[in-house]
């Protein structure tokens, strides 16, 4: 990812539209620039939107927990919707689910 | 142990179709060379989307683990060797000559983890695990380590 991700703010919902290949090296500035966007805007939801990302190894697993726990410090919550199919076996192994962050029914989008 | 050995025993006995190996520095901008690399040399068994992306995901895994923990606060050299081998075998080594692991079972259990900070969810080997048919890791403190993943491929139209 080599330019700053597609952002959208409603005043409650900030949205954050991730792309390309999210990995150990991309995951770092995503972080960075998610978390100033939190702090400063302190959404009540983060919606991360995986639609245009090509590939996820499990550092995305690891962006995905550590703004679900930033999150919960302001009293909000994560949710990670538009998941492409070729995500769909790292998110299931990732035990996200437990966690409640994963779109309700992605799996079913994803065999249509 | 023992597994390695069976494992061993076999690539032996398998005929080396093709072979290719590189080695590069331990920094995280190659972490996307290295699955790539990887891949488009997968890509002569004909695999399909999902079997691209595991074998993308399961390196992507391996090469990280060295630039995260092997060379922690430095620069080394890790080295990828892969090779094809009859029945649409691919065998992949991840090499590093960096700090190692003292513990090897202790590292593969999901959820753990010696770099909370880098946010990876402890997860790089159950990935590995599970994105591949094999699994091996040999390491020693202090010297480095290699894990060699092997990944079976369905057979295509063109071999039946």
């Amino acid at each position: 990812m080599l330019l700053k991700p597609k952002t959208k703010f409603d005043g409650k919902v900030l949205t954050v539209y991730l792309s390309g290949d999210i990995d150990h090296h991309s995951a770092r500035k995503i972080r960075e620039y998610t978390d100033a966007l939190i702090g400063e805007m302190k959404p009540v939801m983060l919606l991360l939107d995986f639609s245009a990302v090509t590939f996820m190894d499990s550092s995305g697993v690891g962006l995905i927990m550590g703004r679900y726990r930033i999150m919960k410090l302001y009293g909000g919550s994560v949710r990670a919707v538009s998941i492409p199919p070729a995500l769909r076996k790292m998110m299931e192994l990732s035990g996200l689910g437990c966690l409640d962050v994963l779109e309700r029914g992605y799996e079913k989008n994803e065999s249509a | 142990m023992a597994a390695l050995m069976f494992l061993k025993g076999v690539m032996k006995k398998m005929k080396v179709l093709n072979e290719m190996s590189m080695s590069f520095e331990s920094r995280s901008a190659n972490e996307s060379f290295a699955r790539t690399a990887v891949a488009a040399f997968a890509s002569q068994l004909d695999p399909t989307v999902g079997e691209l992306n595991e074998i993308r995901t399961a390196v992507s895994e391996a090469v990280t683990n060295c630039v995260v923990h092997a060379y922690r606060d430095t620069i080394g050299s890790i080295s990828v060797n892969a090779k094809i081998t009859e029945g649409n075998t691919l065998t992949i080594k991840i090499r590093d000559k960096g700090c190692g692991i003292e513990d090897v079972s202790r590292a593969m259990e999901p959820l753990y983890t010696t770099a909370p900070e880098e946010e990876r969810a402890g997860l790089g080997f159950a990935v590995m695990q599970s994105f591949t048919d094999k699994l091996s890791v040999r390491s020693k403190p202090g010297r480095g380590t290699t894990v060699t993943l092997v990944k079976r491929l369905s057979p295509r139209l063109s071999d039946v």
